[in-house]
């Protein structure tokens, strides 16, 4: 694998679960729970297709065949989205969406901080930006954990279950191949096992602090690397991609 | 020949340092810090600017304000440069843009205050109402009617307001 395909693959990883993840904040929009709450969550879809669009672009300029951010996120299909498998899951009841946001948050965060040193100065410069970002959305999510973690026996029970329905879908956020290997090697991206410790820490932290229990790594889920989805993946693009699909030129 | 030579890059930045934000009109790209070079090359002219949030919706209308700005002085060849490095910090924000902020109703950024516990807001800074001045407020939401914004509520006036963020 050359250099350039591998760049342009990490990218998109990058890229796309940025995307999917605020794709899916987005569809709490005029949904959520309390208005402030409906003002966060759509606060936090903003950022993180914001964050999407730095890298979708900047991939397409690597790619040098003339894709601009919007070819990629409105034109490419399931088999080719590089997401986590975790930022595709469903919303389910604001629990669901707090665990799975909290799961993800501190998985971003622990990235990002570590991408701030790459040597590919515009993933140094996206993550030194996009860290201030999700530092808001990692507060966010681990306050609501506590709150309904450690609130009644009703939420405290709920979000237990999000908790172990999500969990196998954590493994796949650290798993690499040659991609990995090869960027690590250049010095731009940062060895996922080093960023599973960091994040470990910080999930068992707050997890204490909600009085919820950690599940045990039993099967976890694979796929992303090979751009393998769930089913719930289509669904999302399909909604996400309409209206460029049946209208083919229409700009903003 | 260079068909901009008629202008100086000072005059250029002067142009463009009065355009106000869309979102909160007293304040400027300039004094937001958003607005960071300008430069003149042989046959364009190109503006360096950086956004706040990276999915701040104003960032369109900044270049389209910029280009329209420009070409009403008669400079066509115009390019957008979008920076991410250095990330923008509300320590650009100049005394005079938060006095403007205050005066506007938005509780301009307590400097140095950055929240540094990351997952808990351990830190309890004071946000004074713009309204009556109180120190006496309360976070309602760290996200308000825009990105840049939290949600605070003042205890002795009781008026809610908006927090200009410190990142």
């Amino acid at each position: 694998m050359e250099k350039k395909d591998a760049l342009i693959n990490y990218c998109l990883r990058l890229g796309d679960s940025s995307l999917i993840l605020g794709q899916r904040m987005a569809e709490w929009c005029s949904n959520g729970p309390i208005l402030e709450e409906d003002i966060a969550m759509t606060n936090l879809a903003l950022d993180l297709i914001g964050q999407a669009r730095t890298m979708l672009t900047y991939a397409g300029e690597i790619e040098g065949k003339g894709r601009t951010e919007d070819d990629l996120a409105y034109k490419r299909e399931e088999r080719e989205y590089y997401n986590t498998l975790l930022s595709e899951r469903p919303n389910g009841h604001f629990g669901d969406t707090v665990v799975r946001n909290f799961l993800h948050s501190a998985f971003f965060y622990h990235l990002y901080q570590a991408l701030k040193n790459s040597s590919d100065e515009m993933i140094a410069a996206h993550a030194a930006k996009s860290i201030k970002e999700v530092t808001y959305h990692l507060r966010h999510s681990a306050e609501w954990l506590v709150r309904l973690g450690d609130g009644t026996s009703e939420s405290h029970n709920k979000v237990q279950e999000s908790l172990n329905n999500l969990w196998e879908f954590t493994g796949d956020l650290f798993e690499m191949n040659e991609v990995d290997e090869l960027l690590i090697k250049e010095g731009i991206a940062v060895d996922l096992n080093s960023i599973k410790k960091d994040w470990d820490k910080t999930v068992n932290d707050v997890l204490e602090r909600a009085t919820l229990s950690r599940p045990e790594d039993e099967y976890m889920q694979t796929g992303r690397l090979d751009a393998m989805h769930s089913e719930y993946l289509g669904h999302l693009i399909a909604e996400m991609q309409f209206l460029q699909r049946a209208y083919p030129t229409a700009k903003w | 020949m260079n068909s901009n030579s008629h202008y100086t890059k000072e005059q250029i930045w002067g142009f463009l340092s009065g355009i106000p934000d869309p979102e909160i009109p007293v304040i400027t790209i300039e004094e937001l810090g958003v607005l960071r070079n300008v430069e003149i090359t042989l046959d364009k002219v190109i503006i360096t600017i950086t956004p706040t949030y990276t999915g701040c919706p104003a960032m369109k209308l900044f270049e389209d304000e910029i280009i329209s700005t420009l070409k009403s002085k008669g400079i066509e060849n115009v390019e957008i440069k979008m920076v991410y490095s250095p990330a923008w910090t509300t320590d650009w924000m100049s005394e005079t843009a938060m006095e403007k902020l205050r005066k506007y109703g938005i509780a301009p950024p307590v400097k140095g205050t950055e929240d540094k516990g990351v997952l808990f807001s351990s830190d309890q800074k004071i946000v004074k109402c713009p309204q009556c001045n109180s120190e006496n407020t309360q976070l309602k939401s760290q996200f308000g009617s825009t990105a840049c914004k939290a949600l605070y509520q003042c205890n002795d006036c009781l008026e809610p307001f908006d927090y200009f963020k410190c990142i």
